[in-house]
């Protein structure tokens, strides 16, 4: 009983920082004026959300999560970053206007309807969470998943991913063209 | 059992972080942070998918928060481009200024 208890309080330290750091980045996120600074957050950001799916025993999402997000992701938005060059937009340039004022509104809206939402519907049914394996998250369970009960879904994001791919590619070379056009 | 917090705590991080690249959306121009805070919210809703499948014992929710992601990845991919390309002719990178979709 002590042992689980003692658990249990480590859990909640490192849920209160993970949490904290989580919710900290996301607002560094938005409000530093250099996209640059906005991109190294989002990169602390994704690292306390892969600790808190990893406390959700989602192993081979978090190590996605950070493999994928954090490294591939954020790095192609770093380099785009520093081609575009440095450029400081302040957030809230010439004071609050209007449209700052509706944008808290509206996000502050969108916070509250979905803590009304959890808190009608669940708000009882939630409070336990039953008893998961070990094998629950694991990568070979979510290799069998993906390749039994969601092979479409799988397959769907192969295509989607050859899609961007060749978009990407296409914006790329458009451009050039038109660019050299200009110029010539 | 889950240990520490309930499921509930991590949907309130989940609708805070929502909330927040909503309003990052809303409120910025540069559009590289407006992409940025689409990111944040795509992962509060990841974060959802993922409370409610360790809360139900199913792996649908693992499986839809990876699919998630790599939609983000593709997105990402597109609006990159698309800043690299903006850049490219020289216009302002400002939302509010790339109202129309002529080339």
């Amino acid at each position: 009983m002590l042992a689980i208890t003692a658990g249990g309080v480590v859990v909640w330290a490192v849920w209160v920082i993970a949490g904290f750091a989580c919710l900290a980045s996301g607002l560094a996120v938005v409000s530093f004026t250099n996209p640059f600074y906005s991109a190294l957050a989002l990169i602390g950001n994704l690292g306390s959300l892969a600790v808190l799916y990893l406390l959700l025993s989602a192993e081979f999402v978090a190590a996605a999560q950070v493999l994928v997000y954090a490294g591939a992701v954020m790095v192609m938005f770093l380099f785009v970053t520093a081609y575009v060059g440095p450029r400081h937009e302040p957030p809230w340039a010439g004071g609050p206007s209007w449209k700052t004022l509706a944008a808290v509104l509206a996000a502050g809206a969108i916070f509250v309807e979905i803590i009304v939402a959890i808190g009608l519907t669940a708000g009882g049914r939630l409070r336990t969470s039953p008893e998961v394996g070990s094998v629950f998250g694991s990568p070979a369970w979510i290799g069998r998943l993906f390749l039994t009960d969601h092979l479409l879904a799988f397959e769907i994001t192969s295509i989607v991913l050859l899609v961007a791919a060749i978009g990407g590619v296409i914006l790329g070379s458009h451009t050039r063209r038109a660019v050299r056009g200009e110029m010539g | 059992m889950l240990l520490g917090p309930g499921v509930v705590w991590y949907l309130g991080i989940a609708a805070f972080l929502f909330a927040t690249g909503a309003f990052g959306v809303l409120v910025r121009r540069n559009p590289l942070i407006v992409l940025l805070s689409l990111e944040i919210m795509l992962n509060g809703a990841n974060l959802a998918l993922i409370a409610f499948s360790r809360h139900a014992g199913n792996g649908a929710g693992q499986i839809f928060a990876l699919s998630v992601m790599a939609v983000a990845a593709a997105e990402v991919c597109v609006g990159l481009g698309l800043v690299v390309a903006i850049h490219r002719r020289r216009l302002a990178l400002d939302v509010d200024a790339l109202s129309e979709l002529r080339g």
